[in-house]
């Protein structure tokens, strides 16, 4: 028995299934919570994870029993989730009042969007709160001279900590040089210790090599020359050597087995070190609270050593050069009304970096961006660390900002996957700096 | 993603009285109406959107500007296409391969009366009440090289680099996918068997046939809708396995897991180049509607005919 109308019955049919193929068109377009707040106060989206999120939350409640007309209405999301939620929400226009970022490339996207509030003229009207902060933190906030958020929380330079327990079992030295380095992977191989500790999944973890090994080698003017889209500025020999030294420390099994297997997020990398399962671990400075806080009494034993990432010989990088987060970021988008820009102004002002907040961020581990804060650090259990970033940081002839956040996102997203492959071994250093070179001006 | 099961059709109705039919046409075109709008609201005009956004360059924040085919060329020439474009394709046919065996062999299992098999059945269902996210968590830490199962377990062997080396990752998201699908393909082919009438049975057993005899020449015959649509589903759903492999490798290490769907995702919401994105899109769009209207063919050309004729 036939059916007289196949033709309609497979269209039929068709109509059923089209939507599967359809799925992967709408299945990443779900928008979020909506951002509004009502009762003229300001939304904000911040980051989960421990000691920020409860800090930011005792400041903004705070804030909230002084200013009931003013209540700041915070949602927090898991790192890489809000770098690409953030984005989206602006493309729709449903972003939050105060949005959170960490300056650099993305900022400069949705200032060129118009989408995010020149605060220059704002920030000129309220002298003290600028004088506040490190003058140097502004720049990473400043598109073409006009600045658009507010520099907050703490500076985030990258170090290199190790176990002091497993290097007095070995009988070493922290590393001063590139060499040291490279004999060290042998001692602690032998030992049946990895050398270094990495969460490579994520990615941005083995960028934070390629950033200091580049301008331990070809000083801080290559990456500048990239930053401002030179034509062929990945092609500078640097790069290549820089490449070739990061496969020749995996080869010689420098990273733990299976660290392509390992995320940042889950905070495994930190917990190697702790452990005694790695010696070394290059992270940034805000892994020292939450070791403190995991380790059992690693960090309170003093087990944990810091020192700056080591010279290269012949290199041209000034071994007192940092890289790292110059600080966190603060935009208010330019769609909230007039109402929500004026809370957030006066969160921005008033909440904060309240002096409860400083003192916090110091009792996580953290030096605050903020002036006049030796006398504090100095009295803080964590001093030598707090030292030692503050040192870092203020001695620094010059302080790169990550290169995932100074680059545009499409610039971005093409190195961090390259950086895998070149940890894979999949590509040659040559291959990665042309990749690289294919970006520039994107 | 929301799952359509069409179940076999009934018998047919003969063309008895053609007034009748009409009239029970015209009603039946009424009934059509709240799906067909639907069907544009969240089918048509996306898809139309895409495909406008294809020949533009928008980074997703600012100014749209047109861009004529300069998306279309780039993506064409891009090897990663067909790098994703293959793995796709390869995760397709050996995730149709792995489930198909596994869950017609669960459903048949399971259709049986007796209790520990209902009981059973419940376990094997479990999966199917996780959201694709959870899973992927679940699994990454399980399968963490230094603080996982291996360790916890005492079981050295489990301690490989899963998400580490190409190969085992493209393995092992096979795994957790069929790992997360195979329960609800189960219980598709668990009312397939279900409906097959117990006289055919019946009559097997009185000519002798065992129980292997029976499987081949009744349950697998009689479940070839079942293994149509089944398959469908498997075949044109593997199109969009994104969020599972996101949270588990984010298609990495290297590009050895980036699926077209997790490529057009990078592309469009990492990287800002929306253009090309909706190349993407496109592609997936047009594969997918290619491959659903095969497996439409497959069943034949007297598809709706009954299966049942003469019983």
């Amino acid at each position: 028995m036939k059916q007289p109308q196949t033709s309609r019955r497979s269209f039929l049919a068709l109509a059923v299934l089209t939507p599967f193929a359809v799925a992967a068109t709408s299945a990443c377009g779900t928008s979020g919570p909506g951002a509004s707040s009502g009762n003229g106060g300001a939304s904000m989206w911040f980051l989960s994870g421990e000691p920020n999120q409860t800090n930011m939350q005792k400041a903004i409640d705070t804030f909230n029993q002084a200013n009931p007309d003013n209540k700041i209405a915070v949602t927090f999301f898991q790192n890489d989730a809000y770098k690409t939620k953030i984005k989206t929400a602006i493309g729709a226009n449903q972003a939050p009042t105060i949005i959170y970022n960490w300056g650099g490339g993305t900022l400069k996207t949705y200032a060129e969007a118009n989408q995010v509030e020149d605060l220059t003229s704002w920030l000129d009207s309220e002298p003290d709160l600028k004088k506040k902060f490190f003058p140097s933190t502004f720049s990473a906030a400043t598109v073409n001279g006009k600045i658009y958020a507010l520099p907050n929380m703490y500076v985030g330079p990258i170090v290199l900590f190790y176990n002091k327990e497993l290097f007095q079992k070995a009988g070493v030295q922290a590393p001063k040089t590139w060499e040291d380095i490279m004999s060290l992977v042998k001692t602690f191989n032998g030992m049946g210790v990895a050398p270094f500790s990495l969460g490579g999944q994520s990615r941005w973890t083995s960028m934070m090599w390629l950033e200091y090994l580049l301008d331990r080698i070809g000083g801080p003017d290559v990456f500048k020359a990239i930053f401002a889209g030179k034509p062929n500025a990945w092609m500078d020999p640097a790069v290549i050597e820089t490449g070739t030294k990061i496969q020749e420390l995996v080869s010689a099994d420098g990273f733990i087995k299976g660290f392509s297997s390992i995320t940042a997020d889950s905070n495994a990398d930190q917990a190697l070190l702790y452990t005694g399962k790695a010696a070394m671990m290059l992270h940034g400075s805000w892994t020292y609270g939450p070791m403190k806080r995991d380790g059992k009494n690693f960090v309170q034993d003093g087990k944990l050593g810091f020192v700056q990432f080591p010279a290269v010989a012949g290199g041209k990088g000034d071994p007192k050069n940092g890289v790292g987060n110059p600080a966190n970021y603060q935009s208010i988008s330019a769609k909230a009304s007039d109402k929500e820009k004026e809370s957030a102004k006066k969160f921005f002002k008033d909440g904060i970096m309240t002096d409860t907040m400083i003192d916090a961020y110091i009792n996580s581990g953290s030096v605050p961006i903020v002036n006049g804060i030796e006398s504090k650090l100095n009295t803080s259990p964590d001093k030598d660390f707090l030292n030692f970033v503050y040192d870092l940081a203020k001695n620094a002839p010059s302080f790169q900002q990550s290169w995932d956040q100074a680059l545009s996102p499409t610039a971005a997203e093409a190195l961090l996957n390259n950086i895998d492959q070149l940890f894979l071994k999949s590509i040659t250093p040559q291959q990665f700096a042309e990749n690289m070179n294919g970006t520039l001006g994107k | 993603m929301s799952n359509t099961v069409s179940t076999a059709p009934g018998p047919a109705v003969s063309v008895k009285d053609s007034k009748q039919t009409e009239q029970r046409k015209a009603a039946l075109a009424w009934l059509t109406i709240p799906a067909l709008f639907f069907f544009l609201v969240f089918a048509v005009i996306p898809l139309a959107g895409v495909f406008i956004l294809s020949f533009t360059n928008w980074d997703g924040i600012g100014a749209i500007g047109a861009a004529g085919l300069d998306n279309w060329f780039s993506v064409l020439a891009d090897p990663g296409l067909y790098n994703s474009l293959g793995l796709t394709f390869l995760i397709m046919i050996v995730s149709w391969l792995v489930q198909t065996p596994i869950s017609l062999l669960l459903g048949v299992f399971t259709a049986g009366s007796q209790k520990y098999r209902a009981a059973l059945a419940v376990l094997y269902f479990l999966p199917l009440l996780l959201s694709s996210a959870a899973v992927a968590i679940a699994f990454k830490a399980l399968l963490d090289p230094n603080f996982g199962l291996a360790t916890g377990l005492g079981l050295p062997f489990l301690a490989q680099d899963w998400l580490g080396v190409p190969q085992l990752a493209v393995g092992l998201v096979i795994f957790v996918i069929a790992w997360q699908f195979v329960p609800f393909h189960t219980l598709i082919y668990q009312g397939g068997v279900r409906q097959i009438p117990k006289s055919l049975y019946e009559a097997a057993q009185i000519d002798g046939a065992g129980t292997i005899k029976q499987f081949f020449h009744i349950t697998l015959p009689q479940l070839k809708y079942t293994i149509i649509t089944s398959s469908t589903l498997m075949v044109v759903g593997s199109l969009t396995y994104f969020d599972l492999i996101f949270v588990l490798t984010g298609g990495g290490p290297g590009n050895s897991t980036r699926v077209l769907a997790l490529d057009m995702y990078l592309r469009g919401f990492r990287a800002n180049l929306m253009g090309p994105a909706s190349v993407i899109a496109v592609i997936l769009v047009i594969i997918g509607l290619a491959l659903a209207l095969f497996l439409q063919r497959l069943g034949g050309k007297d598809k709706q005919g009954s299966q049942l004729e003469g019983l």
